[in-house]
């Protein structure tokens, strides 16, 4: 190797970690502020709507000596920049304030309700990316055929139906009628005093118990509110499927491949669907990150204690602690799954690897 | 970085509308009114199923689901909502309880006997003798008094059900104290009639709690001009715990989840005949009936209209129902110029089709009352003067000069059936030439306004603070400073219905010691509010639930914290 290419090498190392720290640098801007922007706005929504958040504490008989005691603990008789101020320094030292509905320190609410959330949304993507994709595939290669139009109408039909009327229509055929599913909840009653959560994910509580009766119960219970998810994120993945395959197939390298002789099975698995996974991943995400922030419908019908309703009941009470810590463990998950994705993504694709 | 990142490869769709498109099915965007809709023509499917695959709940378990969201805390000092009153009335005993066969008197609780001094200052409770919390620690006076001084000075939202007759967080250990073991003696600041002072020690916030296992539990406080104690009475520690003597202590609540509670073997009288009560938190309706057609409930609580009626036709299964101390009416605020004329108010009263809301909106969930006290309380007037009368409404508001009508705002929150009375009444009101613009809005939002009194018409409910006659009169005809900063927010400050005269009677009506008497006074200041008050008398609310077959003894008390369950059986 001779010296000028060295020098080359070195001087290219050297651009390439200024443009990294560049790009982190860049990144932590963007969610500091994104971050900043978001608790401002939610803060301030919080404070302008007409609804006084001490009437949700005390109730509407409290005497009135109660009522403006409350109001001062809470600190809400100072003007709003001081309230915001206060509440940013409480964030930064990792207090999120109490929940005025529960009493709760907010982060133990959460901390509470989330893993409900994503132990659903996490069985329900699986199901999503289990079915979507080959659906997806299918209706690409078959394109025009009568499976393509099948799955373009099972798509909108899970675009299209809202999901309260499609969650009790499942409830009445598969858990009234059929006997198939558990009914709406978690777990069984009957599991109150054998059951002790851990982690507050359910079905890998029970593996860690080694309770399999447990576990068949949770995951009875789990499946047809995940399997309604997984069907919306179903119609979703499986049109962008069929969008990114049809792509790929018209690409001269599958001329190219088909003039080789490769088999197209091979083709289609190997080589489209590689190519198509890329900008996949990312649909794949966005549909998991919206399944995180909690479906207040679904949650609703199956008596899900998840963040969804944990939100939507703190909303409608102006517990804006309640509101402002949820919003921010949902604007962490979208950048958490934004970042993951995009890691993946440079991972799964060659050119930006290379670059 | 973009949140879209890649997605700008994508060769024939519209990615982004897509993503907005798929989110908003998330968000839940569908109305309220179309919800029910929707919900019934899922249920009409029903009509195919043949009987469900039955689970079944355990046989010596109670398995009820109810919207438990407005459990914030199990401290009787501190909690005020509905279904917490359910489960302390069960959990806790107090001195004194309402007596469900006859709801105008009480009988004994903890106490055996009680004595009122000749000038109604003193009273003096004896207990039963060798009573045991569910802890094992012996019930004395001791614990009544503890129980009285910690709810007086940790002074949260029900503690003016006792700072009421004159404790303070200075005096009370000296008005509410143990003479002896066995003997308990609450002292008043006023000759009370002793029926309000008894009824009022119903009220959970009575309830006695076990001062030994709690003193365990206290957590520090640092003082503050607020808060002059260095502890907090273990309230912290009572918000998710447990210190009673009823016939079932809670052993676990989580909130917005569930709330299981066991049998109390210590329990002085009978024993709960079941193991275990467990409450599910279930909000829908809907998703109620399933699971109790489907057997994996035993009691369902929220059944709507169409669903009770479905559960009604089932032969698996019963509804029962109770009057509950709950009133709804329509209010007009005095403030309105309109509004004020007293011919207004009454034309009103004759344009509220009374019938069609009780046999349709409010079926099986209340009944018509025209007078502001609950049927069953001490002094409840029964009369029902007013029938929709367009002409006879006309004829009012002819004399008050207003032959042409005029406009008026209404708020009403956005929930059934108020919606539903408010619609019908817009309706009723614009064949008198009234016309009415309903402003709809959430719960909070809507009682945020009325409470400021920036309100023309509202539409609300009340439920009584405690089971005495006093609770009501003192909102509905007391007013003892209408001006705009008075602290005392009646519902009459509320509508600004400025009745000195009303609010010294139903002062003088506390002071009442003999019954029949206090009841006719009660009665006066009904009648009075039915001719000339700003409110329109709806209808009492009436709980119903949806019960398995084989579940006996069943019984929904007149208010919450008397549905008591110790007798319920399953077959």
């Amino acid at each position: 190797m001779s010296s000028t290419e060295t020098q080359q090498t070195a001087g290219r190392a050297k651009r390439r970690a200024y443009a990294i720290a560049a790009s982190v640098a860049s990144f932590l801007v963007i969610v500091v502020t994104t971050y900043l922007g978001l608790l401002a706005v939610t803060f301030f929504i919080g404070r302008v709507v007409p609804i006084d958040p001490v009437l949700a504490i005390v109730g509407d008989r409290a005497p009135a000596h109660v009522m403006d005691r409350v109001r001062e603990e809470m600190g809400l008789n100072l003007p709003y920049y001081q309230q915001f101020f206060i509440y940013v320094k409480g964030v930064l030292s990792g207090d999120f304030g109490t929940s005025v509905l529960t009493t709760n320190p907010v982060m133990t609410d959460i901390r509470r309700v989330f893993p409900a959330t994503m132990e659903l949304a996490t069985v329900g993507t699986i199901i999503g990316v289990a079915f979507g994709i080959p659906l997806g595939v299918l209706a690409a290669v078959r394109r025009g055929s009568l499976a393509d139009q099948v799955v373009r109408v099972i798509g909108l039909v899970g675009y299209s139906v809202p999901i309260f009327w499609l969650g009790l229509l499942g409830l009445l055929v598969f858990y009234a009628r059929l006997g198939w599913t558990a009914g709406p909840g978690r777990i069984d009653v009957v599991f109150e005093y054998t059951f002790t959560p851990i982690t507050g994910f359910y079905l890998l509580d029970a593996i860690l118990n080694r309770d399999w009766a447990a576990f068949r119960d949770i995951f009875a219970h789990i499946i047809l509110p995940a399997a309604l998810l997984g069907y919306f994120s179903l119609a979703y993945i499986s049109r962008m499927t069929r969008s990114f395959m049809l792509n790929e197939l018209h690409q001269e390298y599958i001329v190219a491949a088909r003039a080789k002789g490769l088999s197209e099975r091979r083709i289609i698995w190997g080589h489209a669907l590689r190519n198509a996974a890329v900008p996949l991943i990312t649909v794949i995400a966005l549909s998991y990150a919206g399944l995180l922030e909690g479906s207040v419908l679904t949650e609703s019908v199956f008596a899900w204690p998840g963040l969804g309703l944990y939100i939507t009941n703190s909303l409608q009470n102006a517990d804006m602690n309640a509101v402002l810590g949820g919003t921010i463990v949902i604007g962490s998950v979208f950048i958490a799954i934004n970042l993951l994705s995009d890691v993946l993504y440079r991972m799964l694709d060659p050119r930006t690897r290379a670059r | 970085m973009s949140t879209r990142l890649g997605i700008d490869q994508v060769p024939d769709n519209n990615t982004s509308s897509h993503t907005g498109e798929f989110r908003d099915m998330f968000m839940g965007k569908m109305n309220a009114r179309f919800r029910p809709l929707l919900a019934g023509a899922a249920l009409a499917m029903i009509a195919y199923a043949g009987s469900p695959a039955l689970a079944g709940t355990p046989a010596d378990t109670l398995v009820q689901a109810w919207a438990i969201d407005d459990t914030i805390t199990l401290d009787p000092a501190e909690s005020f909502e509905l279904s917490p009153a359910e489960f302390l009335g069960n959990a806790y005993d107090m001195l004194v309880r309402l007596d469900i066969d006859d709801t105008t008197k009480v009988k004994g609780g903890v106490a055996e006997s009680w004595t009122v001094s000749d000038d109604g200052l003193t009273y003096t409770f004896k207990l039963k003798p060798g009573l045991k919390f569910a802890s094992g620690n012996p019930i004395t006076a001791e614990d009544v008094a503890w129980s009285f001084e910690r709810a007086v000075k940790l002074d949260k939202s029900p503690a003016f059900i006792l700072t009421q007759f004159g404790l303070t967080k200075d005096n009370v250990t000296e008005k509410a104290k143990a003479a002896d073991e066995n003997t308990f003696v609450f002292t008043v600041d006023k000759s009370y009639a002793p029926s309000f002072v008894l009824n009022c020690l119903t009220a959970t916030v009575g309830a006695v709690v076990d001062k030994k296992l709690v003193l365990e539990h206290v957590a520090p406080v640092t003082p503050s001009d607020d808060y002059k104690f260095d502890n907090d009475f273990g309230n912290a520690w009572m918000k998710t715990g447990y210190a009673g003597s009823g016939p079932f202590k809670i052993r676990d609540w989580r909130a917005n989840e569930v709330l299981v509670m066991e049998r109390n073997d210590n329990y002085y009288g009978e024993k709960a005949a079941l193991a275990r009560v467990i409450y599910r938190h279930v909000k829908e309706s809907a998703t109620q009936r399933l699971m109790l057609e489907a057997g994996d409930i035993d009691i369902a609580r929220n059944l709507e209209p169409g669903d009770l009626e479905a559960v009604s036709k089932n032969a698996d299964l019963a509804t029962t129902s109770a009057p509950k101390g709950t009133v709804y009416y329509i209010s007009l605020n005095q403030k309105n110029p309109n509004l004020s004329k007293p011919e207004v108010r009454e034309a009103f009263k004759y344009l509220v089709d009374y019938d069609a809301i009780g046999s349709t909106l409010i079926k099986g969930v209340g009944e018509i009352r025209q007078t502001y006290q609950a049927k069953g309380v001490l002094g409840a007037l029964e009369a029902s003067p007013y029938k929709f009368d367009v002409a006879k409404a006309k004829e009012l508001l002819e004399k008050a000069g207003l032959k042409d009508g005029f406009s008026v705002t209404f708020d009403v929150r956005n929930s059934q059936p108020v919606t539903g009375i408010a619609e019908s009444f817009q309706q009723t009101a614009g064949e008198a030439g009234v016309k009415i613009e309903i402003i709809p809005g959430d719960g909070k939002q809507t009682l945020t306004k009325y409470r400021a009194r920036n309100h023309d018409m509202y539409i609300g409910q009340w439920g009584m603070d405690y089971w005495d006659p006093n609770s009501n009169a003192e909102t509905f005809t007391s007013n003892p400073n209408n001006a705009d900063d008075g602290t005392v927010k009646t519902l009459a400050w509320r509508n600004a219905w400025d009745i000195p005269q009303l609010t010294e009677q139903t002062k003088a009506a506390l002071l009442e010691r003999d019954s029949a008497k206090r009841a006719e006074m009660y009665q006066k200041l009904q009648q009075e509010a039915l001719d000339n008050s700003p409110f329109v008398m709806l209808f009492q609310q009436t709980e119903v639930a949806g019960v398995r077959g084989n579940v006996k003894n069943y019984k929904l008390g007149p208010n919450f914290d008397s549905n008591f369950l110790a007798p319920v059986t399953k077959e």
